[in-house]
């Protein structure tokens, strides 16, 4: 496999001791066995994820998202612009499509960033994570890196909204998305194809302010992957992984459930396969902890291809 | 036409002029100030939305139903209701409206144009998060996640802020030693070390939504 370069945007939840730092853990190890090296736009900032639409008007969160392009285009011209969190792959995406469709908020938008010393003149294709592996890689190249088997495990791949919605991932389907199942799959794991729950709504952004509304979303998902006999659940997306996994105690809580379904990122999976150690993969940065996989990192390599 | 006072309206001042400025065409007023407000007039009421919205049962109207209310020129109502701040932009319902309206960005722009005329509810718990989460993340450039956490628990006071942040101190715990939680973060935490760029960048963008917002009167 030749080396891949990308310009990086991992987004507020993947920086050090950060929410999703356990995430970006995993795409480092996961990128090593791929030969991908993600270069940082440099001084990138927030996209405003999806809740920031009252507090900043249009122009201000357009403005803030073309920041990241004009800079990746500065620093790193040409590469593709890969994000790894699906809030921030929506925004610099929506952002890019705005302003190169429309004349007036390009210019309207360049009159705010030259405040910045910057200036649009266009930029690289915005893409997430998973895009990459799946179009730059196809599902028979991520088979080659795998020493590890992950037989004796089921997943939920747990697509939820936002790598589904509204722009969707390799042409796939908005209800019954594949691509995580084939992404699992590739790596040795065993998916659940239809499960109810794949592409629901774990509430969000909304999980903070309205959380009974928020939990009772989240418990539908979890009890969902149980009913189908997963082993854990799996995510392309830090605010689902977090919402997921930090949850399940606050609604046992306040419902007498006793779930304990741990949560994964597809990168962390894909790591373990690919032979990383349970600190390579992330796999100490969790509340519900992932004792399975857990141990198969743990366990020599078994060479399987 | 009365003309609109040229510096920093206050929320109610904007909903007075506004409400005469368009009086009963409060469709218009929507498709003028509301982010992709002029799609309102493409909905064809099939109610796939209103089905597919994972908190359909929370919404008082449905988007189905704010779009007729819009056209019906039911402004209070629409502009008061805690509706739309319930969306969580999964994008449901933009992915199956067959009139592809672009129903996630109408509602929050509802949402956004009730914040600025002040007519939203004061308590109401999501516009409060959505400020929240700007004004930090713009403040250096990047998410403070404990300020932001913080800032959300103690909204309705000290004790309450206590209050919820005890029920939530085992999680807390565990993502500290998870390193997914730095409580040095409420002391600073990670910036870009062009904030002040970032600032006047968007000191300057509203300050063209607001010319034009004026001008188009």
């Amino acid at each position: 496999m030749s080396k891949k370069e990308y310009a990086f945007y991992p987004g507020c939840s993947s920086q050090k001791k950060a929410s999703a730092a356990n995430y970006i853990v995993s795409v480092d190890s996961m990128c090593k066995s791929l030969d991908i090296e993600l270069k940082p736009i440099p001084d990138w900032n927030c996209c405003s994820a999806s809740i920031s639409y009252a507090g900043g008007r249009e122009l201000e969160r357009l403005a803030l998202n073309a920041r990241n392009l004009v800079l990746a285009e500065q620093h790193l011209p040409g590469k593709d612009i890969v994000a790894t969190c699906a809030g921030c792959w929506l925004n610099a995406r929506e952002c890019k499509e705005k302003i190169d469709g429309s004349e007036k908020l390009r210019a309207d938008t360049n009159t705010a960033l030259k405040e910045a010393g910057l200036s649009y003149k266009g930029s690289a294709p915005v893409r997430h994570m998973v895009e990459v592996l799946v179009e730059d890689f196809g599902y028979d190249a991520l088979k080659k890196p795998v020493v590890k088997s992950l037989e004796g495990l089921k997943f939920a791949g747990y697509v939820g909204c936002q790598t589904n919605r509204p722009f969707g991932i390799a042409g796939e389907s908005f209800e019954n998305p594949l691509y995580l199942d084939k992404l699992i799959e590739s790596v040795g794991g065993e998916t659940i194809e239809k499960w109810e729950h794949k592409v629901s709504c774990c509430g969000g952004a909304l999980a903070f302010p309205e959380p009974e509304k928020s939990q009772k979303l989240i418990r539908e998902i979890v009890e969902s992957a149980y009913d189908n006999g997963a082993d854990m659940i799996v995510t392309p997306c830090p605010l689902c992984q977090a919402n997921v996994e930090v949850y399940q105690s606050e609604i046992n809580r306040t419902q007498g459930t006793k779930l304990n379904m741990p949560v994964m990122y597809y990168s962390q999976v894909m790591s373990v396969a690919y032979g990383s150690s349970v600190k390579e993969a992330g796999l100490d940065g969790h509340i519900i902890k992932p004792t399975k996989l857990q141990e198969i990192a743990s366990k020599a390599e078994t060479g399987k291809k | 036409m009365e003309k609109l006072p040229t510096t920093h309206m206050t929320a109610s001042a904007g909903n007075t002029a506004a409400s005469t400025r368009y009086h009963n065409n409060f469709l218009k007023e929507v498709e003028a100030n509301v982010e992709d407000g002029q799609w309102v007039k493409m909905c064809m009421q099939c109610g796939v939305c209103a089905g597919s919205c994972p908190l359909g049962p929370h919404w008082e109207h449905t988007p189905q139903k704010l779009f007729m209310m819009i056209r019906a020129g039911k402004r209070e109502e629409v502009l008061k209701s805690d509706s739309m701040w319930m969306c969580t932009s999964c994008y449901n319902c933009m992915a199956r409206c067959p009139r592809k309206l672009p129903i996630t960005h109408i509602v929050h722009g509802l949402a956004a144009y009730a914040h600025q005329v002040g007519l939203a509810r004061k308590k109401q718990s999501t516009r409060f998060f959505s400020v929240l989460f700007w004004n930090n993340c713009v403040k250096t450039g990047r998410l403070n996640e404990l300020k932001l956490t913080m800032g959300l628990y103690f909204k309705d006071g000290f004790m309450a802020g206590l209050k919820q942040a005890w029920v939530m101190r085992d999680s807390g715990r565990q993502l500290m030693m998870a390193k997914r939680l730095n409580p040095f973060e409420l002391f600073g935490g990670h910036r870009c070390k062009d904030a002040k760029g970032i600032t006047a960048m968007l000191k300057a963008a509203r300050q063209i939504e607001e010319q034009q917002r004026r001008a188009a009167s």
